[in-house]
């Protein structure tokens, strides 16, 4: 524990500023959540410090990259780019715009589809390799919350642990959901990614930076850092950065460090918050529903490093990693690099990939090609050879239970999985399962390899459908009894209104 | 270059099915040492002939219905090793055959195979057995002099004899008539089997049931390894323990009543439960039979209740029922009750403060 007192030469007040770093020995063995699986760490690149890659010849990004509408392009082909200028955006308020991650040429905006199978737009830019920044790069000037959270938009920041929400929807909450705590989502529970580990090692004083502009500018009294404990030097690296701060600034923030149970998932948002502050999120609601707001430690980079150089996101750090690669590490590449090319320029392939996955193992996309670029939200590329994606065959649940047991919102997936093959949609919804957050928890934990996060995923989209249809056979129903009672008003009868 | 397109997660944990029915094959096997050792070669040949019954009829009983093989799952050993071990050490070999063909085609195959046996198969076949063939099914031996120590283990011959809880039941019926208190039961005990040689196995019974020692390091084998978890087993054997202790026949409160800083009164106090534990196929049903995965709820407080429920059955059914043993009525019993269970105790979803009155989409 660290307690600093520090005098300023221009304030005659004796201004105390307080800083617990705490190990959080006792607390995080305590406060976790039930269920969760533990698979192996493969935290291989955890050592190795990033590399910044610049060789891409063409980079393709994708205009649909959030949790939201996708952008349209605003520029056309033979358009010269320079790194930082917008090249999509949309009119909804929940877009954030899209900017070209290399300088060079527009050459073609052309249909693709997705990592997840959906067709969207994509901008082809051939680089230049110059990477000549635009001119309108410049540091924001803040003097209102309504500046930063303008501000915030106009870096085109989503969530970067994958979840991809446009960052400034989740800072703006409505006034009476105030938030209390600022979480900072360190977690990291995939197996393989270390990128928000080496963020955190290599950039912690932008990490401090958005810290201390969110707290600033959204009013936020108190954040606490939430990392797992197969992460080392985390608590160090923070105590010392705010050491820095301390003598340099002399300010007084509440901004604690928290070590907490390495367990899957503890990084996902339901379960961190539980772990962190004891509150439970309810079903079908947000963090700002319990008066938190969480934010993942590389969004909250961005931000800090956005407001210092006034760069939009165009380069993320990602991990490769997986036995057919033959250099494993931290990269730090422009948004849109194609999966091939970021491969090869990073040391290029050992043997024939069986399967390449975009993200972690446990939540992450199988791509089908290799030619996709990358999104904002991506922070992995595991390449895995024959030997590890043998996919067991499926036989008969047992009813063991470990599904049970892992599933850390307290459903049952054997339940659901019965229910999603037999198609029974009153059955679905009595285990509730649009409450699943998709862990995969369950699926990992099952011996008898079934592929229940399929199932959970197909019964979802039954439900979805059946309200769809629901939906629209109200919607049809209404407006036929409008045309039938209008037509019985004008033959001069009364309907009964419903 | 085709790239494999699943979906997530993939990756998987190392445990499979095959590898849970090994672990508790594995953990079987100190009762089937144990039972060789006490009861001789023939109950080893006895298992010997369960298992190859039980594996023969699943292959041939999913070749007729023409569905996949699963021989290779290992749960027809493992039923195989369970019904064994729930027999009479001098049960004729084809009464063997005839629970095998009962508990895998008839309890197991021809409702949907594994997963989907709405009772324990082995415990079920015991049932057909024990009610088609009582006579059999209830002839129990020890070996000569079987309650010293070395001489049930070197080779004497065997002798019928009565199981302790029999012998606990003609005591109890003596004392009854003879209106002495029940605190002279546990004085009567001097002519039943010594609590040691009852852990040890030296006494009648089934040939898995009777060796606790062997049982419990089987148990031991399967937390260690994560097979099972505590729940059920605790909840029968401590709900099991609390009746017996304050409603047996040397109750508790009354044992005590008179002399509550006697040890000896607590000691008398304590003899019946301990009795009660360690006879019959109370270990072997808690840690093997009632945590059968199939069978018993999947929620935490399911198997709480489930344990309870055995408990409760087998406890009725030792004291007012007519059998000496009921421990596989107690199960069965319980096994029905489950999907029951399993709809009383879904979980609330994580967060939710109220219970839904009715789902609604």
């Amino acid at each position: 524990m660290l307690i600093m007192f520090g005098v300023t030469n221009d304030r005659p007040l004796f201004i105390i500023a307080l800083i617990i770093v705490e190990g959080g020995d006792i607390l995080s063995t305590v406060l976790a959540f039930r269920g969760g699986v533990h698979p192996r760490h493969n935290k291989n690149t955890d050592v190795l410090p990033s590399i910044r890659l610049t060789d891409f010849s063409e980079v393709d990004i994708p205009l649909h990259q959030q949790i939201g509408p996708p952008c349209t392009c605003v520029v056309s082909p033979g358009d010269y780019v320079c790194v930082g200028q917008v090249i999509a955006r949309s009119e909804h308020p929940m877009a954030v715009p899209i900017h070209s991650s290399v300088s060079g040429t527009v050459k073609e905006i052309h249909h693709v589809v997705s990592e997840i199978g959906e067709p969207i737009e994509a901008v082809r830019i051939e680089s230049d390799g110059k990477f000549v920044d635009d001119p309108s790069v410049a540091p924001p000037v803040i003097e209102s919350r309504e500046d930063f959270i303008a501000a915030v938009r106009a870096s085109g920041l989503v969530g970067l642990g994958g979840a991809a929400f446009p960052t400034h929807i989740k800072l703006n909450p409505p006034a009476d959901k105030k938030p209390q705590f600022l979480l900072i989502n360190a977690a990291e529970c995939e197996p393989y990614i270390t990128s928000d580990y080496r963020m955190m090692c290599e950039n912690p004083d932008q990490i401090i930076d958005g810290i201390l502009a969110v707290m600033k500018w959204i009013d936020i009294p108190r954040a606490i850092i939430g990392y797992e404990d197969n992460k080392p030097l985390v608590s160090r690296i923070f105590e010392h950065e705010l050491e820095k701060r301390i003598f340099k600034t002399g300010e007084c923030h509440d901004i604690r460090v928290h070590k907490m149970k390495t367990v899957y998932p503890q990084g996902a948002e339901k379960m961190f918050i539980y772990a962190l502050t004891g509150r439970k999120v309810p079903p079908g609601k947000l963090p700002h529903d319990v008066h938190v707001t969480v934010l993942n430690v590389s969004t909250v980079r961005q931000i800090g490093l956005y407001l210092r150089t006034g760069m939009p996101l165009v380069r993320r750090r990602i991990t490769l990693d997986g036995s057919a690669l033959n250099i494993h590490g931290n990269f730090n590449v422009p948004i849109g690099a194609r999966v091939r090319d970021i491969i090869e320029s990073a040391g290029g392939l050992r043997e024939d990939p069986t399967k390449v996955i975009m993200g972690g193992p446990m939540m992450g996309v199988a791509l089908d090609s290799m030619d996709c670029g990358l999104i904002k939200a991506n922070n992995a590329i595991l390449v895995f050879g024959s030997k590890e994606t043998r996919v067991p065959p499926e036989s008969a649940c047992i009813r063991c239970a470990r599904c049970v047991m892992a599933c850390p919102m307290l459903l049952q997936p054997a339940g659901i999985d019965q229910a999603a093959r037999r198609k029974d949609i009153e059955m679905l919804t009595h285990f509730r399962v649009m409450d699943c957050i998709e862990c995969g928890s369950c699926t990992y934990s099952c011996p008898a390899k079934r592929f229940i996060n399929q199932s959970i995923t197909d019964g979802k989209k039954l439900i979805r459908a059946e309200k769809e249809r629901y939906a629209s056979e109200q919607r049809l129903r209404t407006a036929s009894q409008k045309a039938s009672s209008g037509k019985e008003e004008q033959d001069g009868k009364s309907v009964p209104k419903e | 270059m085709k790239l494999q397109v699943s979906n997530s997660p993939h990756i998987r944990d190392k445990v499979t099915t095959a590898s849970l029915m090994r672990d508790v094959a594995i953990a079987l096997l100190p009762a089937a040492v144990a039972s060789g050792f006490l009861f001789g070669i023939r109950a080893v040949m006895m298992i010997i002939v369960s298992v190859a019954c039980c594996v023969l009829f699943e292959y041939l009983s999913r070749r007729i219905m023409k569905r996949e093989n699963t021989i290779l799952d290992f749960s027809a050993i493992v039923t195989g090793i369970l019904l064994a071990l729930n027999l009479p050490p001098t049960l004729p070999y084809y009464m063997i055959v005839l629970g095998a063909l009962f508990a895998i085609v008839v309890v197991k195959q021809m409702f949907g195979g594994l997963g989907n046996n709405f009772v324990n198969p082995a415990l079920a076949a015991r049932i057909f057995l024990v009610i088609a063939f009582p006579t059999q099914m209830t002839h129990w031996t020890v070996r000569e002099g079987a309650f010293s120590f070395f001489d049930s283990f070197l080779g004497k011959d065997l002798v019928s004899s009565a199981t302790p809880l029999a012998m606990m039941r003609n005591t109890v019926a003596d004392a009854a008539s003879g209106a002495t208190s029940s605190a002279t039961i546990a004085a009567e005990s001097s002519s039943l089997p010594s609590l040691l040689s009852l852990f040890l196995g030296q006494k009648g019974g089934c040939i898995g049931e009777v060796c606790i020692l062997a049982l419990l390091i089987g148990a031991a084998y399967l937390f260690v390894r994560k097979v099972i978890v505590p729940w059920i087993p605790l909840a029968y054997l401590g709900s099991f323990t609390i009746l017996v202790l304050f409603f047996g026949h040397t109750p508790l409160l009354e044992a005590v009543r008179y002399r509550p800083l006697s040890l000896e009164a607590w000691q008398n106090a304590m003899y019946e439960p301990l009795f009660m534990l360690l006879t019959g196929g109370l270990m072997i049903g808690a840690f093997f039979m009632a945590t059968d995965y199939v069978t018993s709820p999947v929620t935490r407080s399911g198997r709480i209740i489930f344990g309870i429920g055995c408990g409760i059955m087998t406890f009725l059914i030792r004291y007012y029922g007519n059998m000496a043993e009921g421990v596989s009525f107690s199960i069965i019993l319980m096994n029905i009750l489950t999907p029951h269970i399993d709809r009383m105790t879904l979980s609330k979803p994580f967060g939710e403060r109220r219970a839904k009155k009715h789902a609604s989409l």
